[in-house]
């Protein structure tokens, strides 16, 4: 008999349906932080170049800076700089073999979002 | 499509440049790099609390700075480009979208190039141009 309700292709939608096992989760959040970072260099580069064009500019610079928009802006680069740096470090040891078992990666994948949240705060109170 | 590299970028699946090897490599390089720039900059801004114009319109006057800059810079283009591909050859697949994916990756990894260069001829005006 012919199962006639077999998905052929998976959606959006059944995202939700997938189990998230934390593995996955800190994967596929390294992966979007990825994304951030590459729209997060034109800030950068935004920033640089206003800091560096005159001193009016650079006070402008500091000034956005120091209001909320550009402070929330501002943090949530670092979190996802802070979120990927830690997490790809934990992939450059796993490349290396270094607790690369089921376990391993569940702790390690663990141990990253325990260190990368610490850091999100950290910045949190340095920007605020 | 005509077998040019450039028709290649985008109908090959398994590895943006020659092979999977060297993008496995040279994104691995340019992370520890990254990771380093990141660590610096951390420690630079934190030694370094209140920051004047002319201090740092001096600091990246000094060539090895505006060098360090823009090894950075293309460090982290790099690192992107072979990052974005990925994702790019991951979610807009023949398996996910069919025939047409070929035109979705095309038109992505373009605009993906585009930025990026607009990223390094941006970087290259800041550290040099007047
Ligand atoms: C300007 C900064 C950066 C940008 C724009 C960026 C962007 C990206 C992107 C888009 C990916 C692809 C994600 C994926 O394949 O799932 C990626 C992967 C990766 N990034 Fe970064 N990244 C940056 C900095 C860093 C830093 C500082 C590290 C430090 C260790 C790092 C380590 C890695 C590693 C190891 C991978 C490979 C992941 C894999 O093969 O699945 N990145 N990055």
């Amino acid at each position: 008999m012919k199962n006639d309700s077999r998905p052929i292709n998976l959606g959006f939608s059944d995202l939700l349906h997938f189990r998230w096992p934390i593995v996955a989760l800190a994967s596929i959040t390294h992966r979007i932080t990825g994304i951030l970072l590459f729209i997060g260099i034109g800030f950068g580069l935004y920033g640089l170049d206003m800091s560096l064009s005159s001193e009016a500019e650079f006070r402008a610079l500091a000034s956005i800076l120091g209001a909320l928009p550009g402070k929330i802006i501002l943090w949530l680069l670092m979190s996802a700089l802070a979120y990927h740096f830690v997490a790809g470090i934990k992939h450059l040891l796993l490349d290396l073999g270094i607790g690369e078992t089921l376990e391993g990666g569940r702790r390690a994948a663990m141990v990253s979002i325990f260190f990368s949240l610490t850091l999100i705060v950290l910045a949190g109170l340095w920007v605020f | 499509m005509p077998d040019s590299s450039a028709a290649k970028m985008v109908t090959q699946v398994t590895a943006m440049s020659r092979n999977g090897i060297s993008d496995w490599l040279i994104q691995r390089l340019s992370a520890l790099l990254l990771a380093f720039y990141t660590v610096s900059l951390v420690i630079w801004f934190l030694m370094t609390p209140s920051l004047s114009y002319d201090q740092w319109q001096a600091l990246f006057d000094t060539s090895w700075v505006q060098v360090c800059a823009l090894v950075g810079l293309l460090a982290a283009c790099a690192h992107a480009w072979i990052g974005v591909w990925t994702c790019g050859s991951d979610y807009l697949s023949d398996h996910s979208l069919g025939a047409r994916a070929v035109i979705f990756r095309f038109v992505y990894q373009t605009t993906s190039i585009l930025i990026l260069i607009v990223y390094l001829l941006w970087g290259i005006n800041i550290l040099w141009g007047t």
